[in-house]
């Protein structure tokens, strides 16, 4: 028993050392992601069809939509793909980036308790039902992370014309983390989370949580991805990364977008190839 | 220095009874004495432990040093082989003090036993590589010899009380030394044990080494002891032959101490 | 509590079916810590050593760094190497971020103090009950090293052992670090801090009970090194 340990951790190590210099192999780049996308599965079904097709390895990393940028920045990427518009516009604009590509979209939902202490469940006004969250003082918790759907989150705070850091603390609960994990402090404590669909679709932890706010046009989730410029990143590998941006973009990598479905649920709606024809048109 | 060594090595090497092997080592022995210390002084915690001690002694064989509980024996013994620095004064082995050249040829059992988290072996062989090859056999004889080769595989600190010391005198005894310096190391032997260890002590000055024997056994000194050096309060209070110190001590506490009355 | 039920069973039936990608994630972590720790114990005995047997001004300042960098946060030092590590800092030419190289670096720098730190402790401890000895036998310094060093080998174990427990469940580094990517830098602690995020909470349990087994396996291994240790009192 005790040789059989020793020469398994003597392997392991011996495994470790010469693995350790061998980073990520040549045909591969990192993806600078939200977590949306690599929590809902996206990537794990249409990363294996881009594999097989072009024999590119892509690395995700699942981070927030902010860090996703500030990583990037600091050429730690080769592709950034997130959601937040303006923030990926500034992004391209300051040169981190080639050119942005709306890639596809779904849209944020409202999900609470079944007591719905704001009475909003069956709406379909996001402001109307965060101007009852706030006058109720009804629990609400927040990415409070800088993500993609937490400046999305404030976005529409203001417009509802609500300042919610004056309940910080109290009604409203910023838990500074992922969206799967302020799911499970919102289900936990029974606070109104605001996610986009296909994190939700795809959480198991729901508890006894449903959707009470859908269908309002601002509540629309737009996805970009973008080529990090080499220009301030030597290092970034061009020609892979432009390959995948290439791909997504390409009718067969919206077709893979499109076809991903969770519990027979479409999850991301593929809207490259209109944008590029409106473009072209 | 050396001429002082040279001369006195050849007085000793007469008197001692040796077969070849130990000729060089019965020279160096007696390269140590005399041992002169002057004016020692060891003070901590603002008492003066050790108190201004004078001491000379230039005869070979069995030196016992005896005095009641804390009198400083334990600290002489650290001073003389140089384990600590004197508050003031000095040691001097034949001229020199106890550096660890001087270490080299000493050894010193504690009176509270130091062992290696060892075997018994591995004690002895730690010591035997330190001057050169260890050697099985002698090393199996000084087991022998201490009652010990049976134990030869136990961890050491496994061992009782007494045969801890006994391995302590062992282990010293590998290092050939010329001058042994053996704190209490019967203190909790049984009453063979004893006989044995003084047995060996005896051998042991026999060859020609200097032997400073800590003890509190009046029997014990009288047999083994052929001169008795009495410490009290840090100071030595009689430094005389064995047979003068049990049959006419001059000191009044060298009196009390040995007719069994508290000595303070 | 019906996803303790559900996470045992889940466990059970992922190790039983002996699922690849999860033996991939815990070779992957065994790798990793595995290495970190035979990086740490070389550099941190060697510190600890270093510290313990010399005197030298400013020593106790040094101790003082060795305890307080024990309880280094594992995010903190995964910020300090992914800042180091990233191609905008200083070490960004060797590309080792999201590597499992980068893993093991920010889990060397996680458990190198303390096992400094405890191994200074213990071989100052074995170095002070020697050291009258020592210094009667006149023991060279390399010597006398090299005995307390193997004189302590079980406490030591236990040290590593320590380290080991540490750098295994430690997710804030190599989250950061390695950024959990799949079948490249995903290990337990990141896969389970994922499934979480997911809300697939009894998957994450498996995950956990399996990290849990494996801790346990190291540890009961430590303990029965010790007791051994402890009958040949050589503790
Ligand atoms: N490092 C030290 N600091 C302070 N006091 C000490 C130190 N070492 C010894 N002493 C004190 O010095 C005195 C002499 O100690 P020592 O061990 O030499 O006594 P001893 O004559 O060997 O006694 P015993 O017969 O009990 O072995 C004791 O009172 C002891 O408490
Ligand atoms: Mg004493």
């Amino acid at each position: 028993m005790m040789r059989m340990v020793v020469v398994a951790a003597v392997a392991a190590v011996v495994a470790g050392l010469s693995a350790a210099p061998a980073s990520a192999s040549d045909k591969s780049i990192i993806v600078q992601s939200t977590t949306s996308t690599a929590n809902s599965g996206l990537y794990d079904y249409i990363l294996p069809i881009f594999k097989k097709k072009t024999g590119v390895n892509v690395n995700v990393v699942a981070v927030g939509t902010g860090q996703a940028i500030k990583n990037a920045q600091n050429c730690d990427g080769d592709v950034l793909l997130v959601h937040a518009k303006s923030s990926e516009e500034k992004f391209v604009g300051e040169g981190y980036g080639v050119e942005r590509f709306d890639l596809m979209y779904n849209d944020f939902v409202f999900v609470g308790p079944p007591s719905d202490p704001a009475g909003i469940a069956g709406t379909n006004d996001a402001e109307a039902a965060m101007k009852a969250i706030a006058d109720k003082r009804a629990l609400f918790a927040s990415r409070g992370d800088d993500s993609g759907t937490h400046k999305k989150e404030r976005k529409l705070w203001e417009a509802a014309g609500v300042d919610p850091s004056r309940g910080s603390g109290k009604w409203y609960r910023e838990t500074g983390s992922g969206m799967g994990a302020t799911l499970n402090v919102g289900v936990g404590m029974g606070a109104y989370v605001m996610t986009d669909r296909a994190t939700w679709i795809s959480f198991k932890n729901r508890g006894d949580f449903k959707i009470v706010v859908e269908g309002d046009k601002n509540l629309f989730n737009q996805y970009g991805v973008i080529l990090v410029n080499q220009a301030k990143c030597p290092h970034v590998k061009s020609r892979l990364g432009q390959q995948f941006v290439n791909w997504l973009l390409s009718a067969e990598g919206q077709q893979a977008i499109g076809s991903y479905r969770r519990s027979g649920q479409q999850l991301f709606f593929p809207n490259a190839v209109q944008q590029a024809m409106e473009k072209s048109g | 220095m050396h001429d002082v060594a040279l001369k006195l090595s050849g007085r000793i090497a007469d008197a001692a009874s040796s077969d070849a092997a130990t000729d060089a080592a019965v020279l160096n022995a007696a390269a140590l004495l005399p041992l002169v210390v002057r004016n020692l002084s060891f003070r901590a915690g603002g008492r003066s432990l050790i108190d201004a001690l004078d001491l000379e002694i230039t005869a070979p064989g069995v030196t016992t040093v005896m005095g009641p509980n804390g009198a400083g024996k334990s600290l002489l013994l650290r001073l003389l082989h140089g384990l600590i620095p004197p508050s003031a004064g000095e040691v001097l082995w034949a001229g020199m003090p106890p550096d660890r050249e001087v270490q080299k040829q000493q050894a010193m059992v504690f009176q509270k036993p130091v062992l290696l988290r060892r075997s018994v072996a591995d004690n002895m062989d730690f010591v035997m590589k330190l001057a050169g090859a260890p050697d099985v056999e002698r090393r199996d004889s000084l087991l022998q010899e201490v009652g010990l080769l049976p134990l030869s595989a136990q961890p050491a600190r496994l061992l009782s009380g007494g045969e801890q010391q006994r391995l302590s005198l062992a282990r010293a005894l590998a290092t050939n030394p010329q001058v042994l310096l053996l704190d209490e190391p019967t203190a909790s032997l049984d009453p063979a044990s004893v006989m044995t260890i003084e047995r060996i002590v005896k051998d042991a000055s026999g060859r020609g080494i200097k032997i400073i024997f800590v003890t509190h056994d009046l029997a014990q000194a009288k047999r083994i002891a052929d001169e008795v050096v009495f410490l009290h309060q840090g100071r030595v209070a009689e430094h005389a032959p064995a047979a003068d110190f049990f049959e006419r001590p001059t000191s009044s506490v060298a009196c009390d101490y040995l007719a069994g009355r508290i000595v303070l | 509590m019906q996803d303790f039920a559900e996470a045992f069973r889940l466990a059970f039936s992922l190790v039983l079916s002996g699922d690849a990608d999860l033996f991939e994630i815990i070779w992957l972590s065994l790798q990793v810590s595995l290495t970190a720790l035979l990086i740490s114990c070389v550099i941190g005995f060697g510190l600890g050593t270093v510290v313990a047997l010399s005197r030298f001004p400013g020593r106790g300042g040094v101790i003082v760094l060795f305890n307080t960098l024990m309880g280094l946060p594992p995010v903190v030092v995964g910020l300090l190497v992914y800042l180091a590590l990233s191609r905008a800092g200083p070490l960004g030419v060797l590309g080792l971020l999201y590597t499992p190289a980068a893993m093991i670096i920010a889990q060397s720098i996680l458990i190198t103090p303390i096992i400094a730190a405890l191994s200074r402790q213990i071989v100052e401890d074995l170095f002070c009950e020697y050291d009258e000895l020592f210094r009667s036998l006149t023991v060279p310094l390399h010597t006398a090293m090299a005995a307390v060093l193997w004189d302590a080998r079980y406490s030591l174990i236990t040290v590593a052992l320590a380290g080991f427990g540490r750098a295994i469940a430690e997710v804030g580094a190599v989250m950061i670090v390695g950024g959990n990517i799949d079948h490249l830098t995903r290990v337990m602690t990141t896969a389970i801090a994922l499934e979480t995020s997911k809300g697939d909470l009894s998957l994450a349990l498996a995950l956990g009970i399996v990290l849990l087994a494996i801790s346990m396996t190291v540890n009961a291994l430590g303990l029965s090194l010790r007791s051994t240790a402890g009958r040949q009192a050589y503790a």
